[in-house]
């Protein structure tokens, strides 16, 4: 290439401009349970009681989704408001004063995890179960006869499997479907107030919607309500045994983009595939291939012969 | 947008229902679209659903999520034409048998026994004396001197009047109206929206109805002068779907505005550019709250978002917007002509000008009431002739579903808002219901319970399984269940989103305050 300037591109005469120095963020003072710390602008009340080692319950929140604060698992009390306040989206405001564990803010959590107890199945769901331990939830206190979201189960693939029998309706699956992730919009929230729930159009069978398998609901789905194929099954012949599992990250073989893979093998074998959250390639996402092809790892053995995939320890 | 759709194809009338009222194309004409399905073809089958989708780009589960959010949308054959037998507590104490599933109140709870009454101050003062179709009548009844004095003083003037005027908010909340005119028109965004909520639906309430359908262009008027106060060239009228009359007669004083000049570009030739669009509500009462209501203009399934930011800032397509309801905008025009100060001196020192109240259940005489500020219950059910049924009066519910029982030791209460709010009630949407000693009141807190239980959008826990919960443990009942069914009420009211949940256990908490419940 000559170094002669192109006539099409003029060359600044002097020295070049200073890239400006990236905007420093003002940083805001609040007090948390009477502790008085300074937090980023723009920081939420959830990031601002993390930073002190504030433990705060959450189930639709994810890093990687936009918060939608419809769990209200994570209120907080706010000095000077009427109600409780959400968390994972309110925003610090200088001098705002916030208390996360008063009477108030426990009596709103244990009853959130009361009515979801009292209503889903939550056997597949660890993180709402030590909630549950942890405010002290009765959610058999509301008789027998309380109105469950029980349905049978989904299953129309062969990839995965949908348990709306599990959903707490924390529309992350809905997020990463759409425009959080996949932009794909197979399914979305339809139905109103208890009948709510997540749907695709008419109901149709997933191979009959949008859906184009990347699996990446069943990564955000904090209930097990969207399962693989493989786990179902593994869990129904009461085979699924976490404790035993290895996860290894590797990278997928599939294409250039290179997307970070945790691999989770029980015995040897593949049982699923999860990518890190806070991973820069994928936030947690995949596609098809990385999410559910890895049977070609198993079949490279003869018929005969038990498989013997090779996964790293 | 890629989108994927279903094999369905639409019928010849389902493509001309939907290409008659796509308009730009873009996805704030869903809901219009999806009313054009329903009322030519009768429900909105998969076929219409791809066209939809592919005409507004909207992908198709997206427009079945929102279709189904709303009551008045069938996603299954049924007949064009379809009965609705309200078996809301007003009809039910008056022997509406109960409806499976039930019908939510229809606002026409005046109509029980004889001409609905009407009792008008200075808000009422035209409907039934002018024709509701007539701009030439409007101005001859003292029509649009309002808009043309407010052209006179300029919108900096006008919103002083208004904050002089002390107005509060009438749509349940009393937030003082002038802040919010003075907050949006300081907003530095250069596009800002008019909105008036006429999504009236609390059980019992039917004021705004009886405004709409009988001084329709009040509200127009109204809605122009806040547009040229604030600086907004665009407003959105959204009238309850269950209000077919009013919306017609609306729609019809919004194109007499335009052909007269009134409404428009260059308004009474004076350079403002200010149009209405009117939207019909599809049966959801959750879409009366603000933000609600902004996601069903748009296309978006009618839940409440999260506050703040508030309407002021980020309303209606993110921007900032006023949103007023019809009760509140049409005091306005007295409020430019007098100005504000003479209108603050109407009512309270708190309370201003006059409000207007809905009569039903057991009074002699049901319909609208205009009182000043400040009278008692006690007047106000005497000037609707007093107790009916057997004479003796149980209990009165105020304000609504959303509101509270008062017992009929607190009549002398003056209805302000300061004076309701010091007896643990409040004026809410002005319902002022009546029960008489022979009702089972616990049939009405059922009846109002598995209201909340329909019209939660089922977005946040607390109101989507809370309000399930309430209603159930109601019905078990015994004295295990109250301290259940408090703290239920408690976390709808701490933790929901919005007002809905909020107050969803508001009447049933009052009736268990005052004993008014019997086990």
């Amino acid at each position: 290439m000559s170094d002669s300037p192109s006539p099409l591109i003029p060359i600044p005469r002097g020295p070049l401009p200073a890239i400006p120095p990236p905007p420093e963020r003002r940083l805001v003072r609040i007090a948390i349970d009477g502790q008085a710390v300074s937090v980023p602008e723009g920081a939420t009340l959830l990031e601002a009681a993390r930073g002190i080692g504030i433990d705060t319950p959450t189930l639709c929140y994810l890093e990687n989704l936009t918060p939608v604060n419809v769990c209200r698992v994570c209120v907080v009390e706010l000095e000077g408001s009427r109600t409780l306040v959400p968390a994972c989206s309110r925003k610090v405001e200088p001098g705002m004063s916030i208390h996360t564990d008063s009477e108030r803010v426990r009596l709103s959590r244990r009853l959130v995890l009361e009515l979801l107890a009292s209503s889903v199945d939550l056997s597949a769901a660890p993180a709402a179960q030590a909630y549950l331990e942890r405010y002290a939830a009765h959610p058999e206190r509301f008789g027998p006869a309380a109105s469950t979201a029980a349905q049978p189960v989904k299953i129309d693939n062969s990839l995965y499997v949908r348990d709306y029998g599990k959903c707490i309706l924390c529309y992350k699956c809905v997020e990463a479907c759409g425009v959080d992730a996949q932009n794909t919009f197979a399914i979305a929230v339809a139905g109103r107030g208890f009948e709510a729930h997540i749907s695709t159009e008419y109901g149709v069978p997933l191979p009959e919607s949008a859906c184009v398998y990347c699996g990446n609901c069943i990564g955000v789905c904090p209930t097990g309500a969207l399962m693989f194929k493989s786990e179902f099954d593994m869990r129904q012949a009461r085979v699924w045994d976490e404790s035993s599992q290895t996860q290894t990250d590797t990278i997928c073989p599939y294409c250039g983009v290179g997307c970070t893979l945790t691999v989770h093998a029980q015995d040897g074998r593949i049982v699923k595939v999860t990518s890190p959250l806070d991973q820069p390639v994928t936030n947690g996402h995949l596609c098809i291939k990385g999410r559910f092809g890895w049977q070609f790892v198993e079949t490279i053995t003869s018929d005969t012969s038990p498989p013997t995939p090779r996964v790293a320890p | 947008m890629d989108l994927r759709l279903g094999a369905e194809q639409p019928t010849e009338e389902e493509r001309s229902a939907v290409d008659g009222e796509v308009g730009s194309g873009e996805r704030h004409r869903l809901l219009p679209v999806l009313h054009a399905l329903q009322s030519r073809i009768g429900w909105i089958s998969p076929g219409a659903v791809n066209h939809v989708a592919a005409r507004l780009m909207i992908p198709p589960a997206e427009v079945f999520g929102v279709a189904s959010f709303y009551g008045m949308f069938s996603l299954e054959p049924r007949p064009a034409r379809a009965a609705q037998v309200c078996d809301d507590i007003a009809c039910l104490i008056q022997g509406a048998a109960p409806q499976h599933p039930h019908v939510g109140c229809l606002g026409l709870c005046d109509r029980w026994g004889q001409p609905p009454a009407l009792h008008a101050g200075r808000l009422l003062y035209r409907v039934g004396k002018a024709d509701p179709a007539s701009l030439r009548d409007y101005i001859r009844h003292a029509g649009y001197k309002a808009l043309a004095k407010a052209l006179e003083m300029g919108p900096d003037s006008v919103i002083r009047e208004v904050l002089a005027s002390k107005l509060l908010g009438r749509g349940g909340a009393a937030f003082p109206a002038g802040k919010k005119w003075q907050a949006v028109r300081a907003s530095a965004s250069p596009t800002r929206y008019v909105v008036c909520n006429a999504d009236e639906s609390e059980p019992g309430t039917f004021k705004d109805r009886v405004v709409m359908e009988g001084d329709p262009f009040a509200v127009i008027e109204s809605m122009t002068i806040a547009g040229f106060a604030i600086g907004a060239e665009c407003g959105y009228l959204y009238v309850r779907g269950e209000y077919p009359l009013a919306a017609e007669r609306l729609t019809h004083a919004i194109h007499e505005a335009r052909a007269h000049g009134v409404l428009g570009g260059n308004i009474l030739g004076r350079g403002l550019s200010f149009d209405i669009e009117l939207r019909r509500g599809a049966g959801a009462y959750i879409c009366g709250e603000e933000t609600a209501l902004f996601n069903s203009i748009e296309g978006y399934r009618g839940e409440p978002r999260n506050k703040p930011p508030y309407p002021t800032e980020a309303g209606l397509f993110g921007q900032p917007t006023l949103v007023n309801n019809v009760e509140t905008l049409i005091n306005v025009p007295g409020i430019v002509l007098d100005g504000g100060a003479a209108y603050a001196a109407i009512g309270t020192a708190y309370s201003t000008g006059t409000k207007l109240y809905c009569l039903s259940g057991h009074v002699a005489r049901s319909g609208v009431y205009e009182a000043v500020f400040g009278a008692t219950l006690r007047e106000l059910i005497e000037m609707a002739g007093g107790v009916a049924g057997s004479g003796r009066l149980q209990a009165v519910l105020l304000g609504g579903a959303a509101g509270a029982f008062v017992s009929p030791q607190e009549l002398d209460t003056p209805l302000t808002f300061e004076g309701t709010r010091a007896i643990g009630a409040s004026l809410g949407s002005a319902v002022v219901m009546l029960f008489d000693d022979t009702v089972d009141l616990k049939k009405i807190l059922l009846r109002i319970a598995a209201f909340f239980r329909e019209e939660s959008c089922g977005q946040c826990v607390p109101c989507r399984i809370g309000t399930v919960r309430q209603e159930e443990l109601l019905d078990r009942g015994g004295q295990d269940a109250i301290p259940i069914l408090r703290e239920v009420g408690q976390a709808m009211r701490d933790a929901s989103i919005c007002g809905l949940g909020q107050t969803a256990s508001s009447a049933i908490e009052s009736a268990l305050n005052r004993g008014l419940l019997h086990e």
